[in-house]
């Protein structure tokens, strides 16, 4: 029988924010001296054995070697399309909106780290994705907000304003795969386990 | 299956501009691929049989369709815009009557033939009475952080009639409904109850991938649709400034 684990004592983050968080989970990972060939393989980068989400999924070999080089490449391929930064974005909105405060502090921090706008990234945290930046910024923001509501509210608005911003539709094909995208991790991460605050109090 | 899953459901033609654009992220089309086969296609399904992972899919297609009763809602997210017939048009007056409400998506069509295939006809009725009874606008729920409790938004958990779909499936649909319309409700009670109804710890992680991995497939043929019934006017003064940057 499956042990599910509560963490009544967890030193849960207060709300969203740009500083790592550590996350624990509900479900048993894989014990990573236990790790089959074919899990170790499924993680793609080594260094993630020692994380207990990518051992929890490791679960599911197969699934989760597939959504790990999905994941890969839209948001490195650097050939063409949206700035990597504006990527990032889209995933932080994304959890913004679905309220997943793990996902959002990664996805914040490197949209932060990556295009330098680290004090308008805050403002998406605190005041949520009605925060108004720019015209392009917030075309990014709201296609990627809308794409997450369901049923899905993306609509050609979003596209023609995207265009209007200068994005073209490879950039566009991002911001939707992107958004798309953290709304598969965002769920992972919301329904087998939870942030914790690491670190001095 | 070798035929690409997301191009079939976003009705990408080879050659298309989106087509070119989907191949510029040849690893990201390659592998949605493969967790459509992983998920619903796997060699070794395990405890997760074939049968319940199309009625989980089936029923989380269902829940991403437009609202029928709230035509304010679905008009301009874009589904019945495209060119599936299937899609219905949303302004059609009279359509085919009120009963079974609007007619599925394209997605939507896809995962209940798949069920269909692979079940008996009983089972994909109370699917889709579970859908229809489970719609609503989301995401809604609580925070478990204290500072965002202001923030949380109130919405319908689901109870599924286990008397045709069996305890481990009506479980499996409320958990996916949870995930689908309420994810950040979720907490450790929710994969208590799937493992009380009989679901071990990599179904659970299987059943959680399958409904998550669909949150994205069907928001990127939802989004790659609009995008592609949104033809960029070939004056725009837009198409100058793509160009100036390329």
């Amino acid at each position: 029988m499956t042990t599910i684990t509560d963490y009544p004592q967890l030193r849960r983050p207060e709300g969203f924010t740009q500083r790592g968080l550590g996350w624990v989970p509900w479900a048993p990972p894989v014990a990573e001296a236990e790790l089959s060939d074919v899990q170790r393989h499924a993680l793609v980068e080594a260094s993630r054995s020692a994380s207990p989400y990518f051992r929890l999924l490791a679960r599911d070999p197969e699934a989760l070697r597939a959504r790990t080089l999905t994941d890969l490449d839209i948001f490195t391929n650097e050939a063409g399309g949206l700035p990597r930064w504006e990527r990032e974005l889209s995933a932080a909105a994304t959890s913004r909106v679905n309220g997943c405060v793990f996902c959002a502090s990664v996805h914040a921090k490197a949209a932060s780290r990556l295009g330098g706008r680290p004090e308008d990234v805050q403002r998406l945290l605190d005041e949520g994705v009605d925060a108004r930046v720019d015209d392009r910024w917030d075309a990014i923001v709201d296609a990627s907000a809308a794409l997450t509501l369901t049923p899905s509210a993306f609509g050609a608005e979003h596209v023609a304003r995207l265009r209007a911003a200068g994005v073209d539709d490879a950039g566009i094909a991002d911001q939707i795969a992107g958004a798309a995208f953290f709304n598969w991790a965002n769920r992972l991460m919301l329904s087998l386990g939870e942030p914790e605050e690491v670190g001095a109090s | 299956m070798s035929h690409d899953v997301i191009d079939h459901l976003a009705g990408i033609a080879p050659g298309s501009p989106l087509d070119a654009i989907r191949h510029a992220r040849p690893d990201a089309r390659e592998h949605a691929q493969q967790s459509f086969l992983a998920l619903l296609e796997p060699a070794e399904p395990g405890q997760l049989e074939l049968a319940d992972r199309y009625a989980v899919a089936a029923y989380v297609a269902l829940l991403h369709d437009p609202d029928p009763d709230r035509p304010d809602r679905a008009s301009g997210s874009g589904p019945a815009a495209g060119s599936d017939p299937a899609a219905g048009d949303g302004s059609d007056p009279d359509g085919s009557g009120g009963l079974g409400a609007a007619a599925p998506t394209r997605p939507s069509a896809f995962y209940l033939e798949l069920l269909a295939d692979a079940t008996e006809p009983a089972v994909v009725a109370a699917v889709r009475d579970a859908a229809d009874a489970g719609r609503a606008s989301g995401p809604y729920g609580d925070y478990r952080e204290p500072g965002l409790q202001a923030e949380a938004v109130a919405g319908p958990v689901a109870a599924i009639d286990c008397s045709v779909l069996g305890t481990r499936l009506a479980a499996a649909l409320e958990h996916a409904h949870l995930l689908v319309l309420h994810p950040r409700d979720a907490r450790p009670e929710a994969l208590q109850a799937l493992v009380d109804a009989g679901w071990e710890a990599d179904a659970l992680v299987s059943l959680s991938q399958l409904v998550a991995f669909l949150a994205f497939q069907l928001r990127l043929v939802h989004g790659l649709r609009v995008l592609a019934d949104s033809p960029a006017p070939a004056t725009d003064p837009a198409t100058d400034l793509q160009e100036a940057r390329a």
